[in-house]
């Protein structure tokens, strides 16, 4: 069984006077352990797909299976307690909680999971040693540079212990040394502990590294091949 | 973490999280000192018109404040007088007797009231004796009669002319005496300046045949505070033998005129309380919407609204807390000086007071329950804007909050 099923995808935004087609009859499926890049130009629904897979936002039509569950049968608060104990999230801005240090931006996903305080030192330890961030557990967001934040988020979605990784567009904001070091760390833990990683990207140089692209144009999966 | 979390987070911009103490300090520290100032002024002004006229309570016949009847007379034993004195918190007790007779001079025939005192200890608790002007005050075996200053003018009477009381006693009996002025006294109210005859006590239950009997026990205390209790205890000695009147029972126009003015004191409390609770709910709007993207991450990621929600009260708990305290502490040493150095009051409210038989001055009071009131009343503003982020947070949707 596939991790992630996409059945007859449709996305349709009636916020302005003419409705936006965002997402179109997307069909896909994406197995455990890909490392799977979402590309295409801006506007062409890369982001919204994310949503929708991470269960921030709900299709006009269509389901979402992950791991055998429907996204559209889980209430608002099920939707929530789904998205902690199974999707990890990487932003392109990073996002850290900028009054929490890097472990504590970490133990935070696992506070929220109600995990033992001693688990969650011993966990987001362990997790920022695998970003290669050990000595930087007691730093603020602030003091840490961007490839460091992303990497900090990196660990923060991991520590989760989730089913797979969405990234939407996670070096957009790095320079190409931070972007090539992030791209490098997110294959290892994809080898290494078998994460799944979906992320969203324009970057060519970002898609040579991807196993397998998605391509959208105007909502719609125009091309899907695997690389590797 | 929750704890912590918050307490970080009113650090991250310390400018308006001080804006926002210092909104909720300021407003403690005017409420504290507006409603001191109030209610200090209402007990100096209980006080000083039941020192003046009426005690905070007073032991009486039952049935005498309906009809003011000699009739009506009590006889209290010195051993229950004494009991009463020695109930805490009470600083004085003065037996009186009052009745009202036609009192005459020369050719002016005037109705006058007559009471009957013990002259110490009514010096005691209206410092009578202070209020002399002419003559001398009264002995406890005294034959003379001290009068108010406007009474003496009316008869044209001087010290050492007799005046004739005559009137009504006990049961029908008749009251008759030949007096002669031994002081004239300047008391505050024209109303009783006019018609204040004093004379010893036992004089009085003499001539209006009330032999060993009252008509009134009045009742000082330190505080008003303590009047529950002191009620309490009398209560329990009069034994319903007695009625017992408290000082808003004897002078209703007295607390009607307070209430009248609490309400007003209330509505510039009130006006002062939503100033600062707009004050309040706009920092929090902002500190709202500048984290609309910040808890749209977190709702993202997992964090349950209802959690996000506590972690904002918390933060609103923490700044209200910080500036209410501090304004309570803030406020102790401000209203500790005024209670010392009251304010003087001049012009036309001084008058006001002058008239009343008052020294024109705003009191203040130190009651502990006014600084906590205050400091509780504005921080439970401060928390009701907490619902702003409350429903903010509860209609967002995370999508449109991480795309700003």
């Amino acid at each position: 069984m596939a991790l992630i099923e996409l059945i007859d995808l449709n996305k349709i935004y009636n916020t302005t006077a003419v409705p936006v087609h965002a997402v179109k009859d997307v069909n896909l499926s994406i197995e455990k352990k890909e490392f799977t890049a979402i590309v295409g130009p801006s506007g062409s629904g890369k982001t919204t797909l994310l949503n929708i897979v991470g269960g921030l936002d709900k299709p006009t039509n269509g389901k979402v299976i992950i791991d055998g569950v429907d996204l559209s049968t889980l209430s608002e608060s099920k939707l929530v307690e789904y998205r902690l104990h199974h999707i990890g999230f990487v932003f392109q801005a990073y996002n850290l909680i900028p009054v929490l240090t890097a472990r504590e931006n970490v133990e935070f996903i696992m506070l929220l999971q109600n995990v033992p305080k001693a688990e969650r030192r011993q966990r987001a330890v362990e997790v920022l040693n695998a970003v290669g961030l050990s000595d930087k557990l007691d730093i603020r967001p602030a003091q840490l540079s961007g490839g460091q934040q992303q990497r900090v988020a990196v660990a923060r979605a991991l520590a989760s212990r989730p089913n797979f990784v969405l990234a939407d567009e996670p070096t957009a904001n790095l320079d190409s040394t931070s972007a090539e070091a992030l791209l490098d760390l997110m294959e290892e833990l994809n080898e290494k502990f078998d994460m799944t990683f979906i992320f969203s990207t324009h970057d060519a140089k970002v898609m040579k590294r991807a196993r397998r692209i998605v391509t959208l144009v105007d909502g719609k999966v125009d091309k899907d091949e695997r690389t590797r | 973490m929750y704890l912590s979390l918050s307490w970080r987070n009113i650090w991250r911009n310390k400018k308006r999280t001080l804006i926002l103490a210092a909104s909720v300090f300021f407003a403690v520290l005017l409420a504290i000192v507006m409603r001191s100032g109030q209610l200090g002024s209402y007990a100096y002004m209980i006080h000083s018109s039941a020192k003046l006229l009426t005690g905070y309570l007073q032991v009486q016949g039952k049935g005498y404040w309906e009809n003011r009847s000699l009739d009506k007379g009590i006889h209290i034993s010195p051993e229950d007088i004494e009991r009463i004195r020695k109930i805490e918190n009470v600083t004085n007790v003065t037996p009186r007797l009052e009745a009202f007779a036609l009192i005459s001079h020369l050719n002016h025939t005037k109705v006058g009231q007559i009471i009957g005192i013990v002259p110490e200890s009514e010096t005691r608790m209206t410092g009578l004796r202070d209020k002399l002007i002419e003559g001398e005050y009264l002995s406890s075996d005294s034959l003379a009669l001290l009068i108010g200053k406007g009474l003496a003018e009316v008869f044209q009477a001087n010290i050492g002319d007799s005046l004739v009381i005559y009137g009504q006693g006990a049961y029908g009996q008749m009251a008759v005496a030949l007096m002669p002025i031994g002081g004239i006294v300047d008391l505050p109210f024209e109303i009783l300046d006019n018609s204040l005859v004093f004379m010893v006590l036992p004089r009085a239950q003499e001539i209006f045949s009330m032999e060993n009997r009252i008509t009134s026990l009045p009742i000082m205390i330190d505080d008003i505070r303590h009047l529950d209790h002191v009620l309490e205890d009398v209560s329990v000695i009069a034994d319903d033998h007695w009625a017992i009147m408290t000082w808003d029972e004897m002078m209703p126009d007295l607390k009607e005129n307070i209430e009248v003015d609490n309400v007003s004191g209330m509505i510039m409390l009130a006006i002062l309380y939503v100033v600062i609770a707009f004050g309040v709910l706009g920092t929090v709007m902002m500190m709202v919407s500048e984290r609309t993207r910040e808890f749209g991450i977190l709702i993202s990621v997992g964090m349950r609204k209802s959690r996000l929600i506590v972690v904002t009260f918390l933060e609103s708990i923490f700044v209200s807390f910080l500036g209410a305290v501090a304004g309570m502490i803030a406020s102790v040493p401000i209203i500790m000086y005024l209670i010392e150095h009251p304010i003087h009051i001049s012009g036309e409210g001084a008058k006001i007071y002058e008239n009343m038989g008052i020294e024109p001055i705003m009191n203040f009071s130190g009651d502990p329950t006014i600084f906590v009131s205050q400091a509780l009343v504005v921080l439970a503003i401060a928390l009701v804007t907490t619902v702003y982020p409350y429903l903010f947070i509860r209609r967002l949707d995370p999508v449109r909050a991480l795309h700003g």
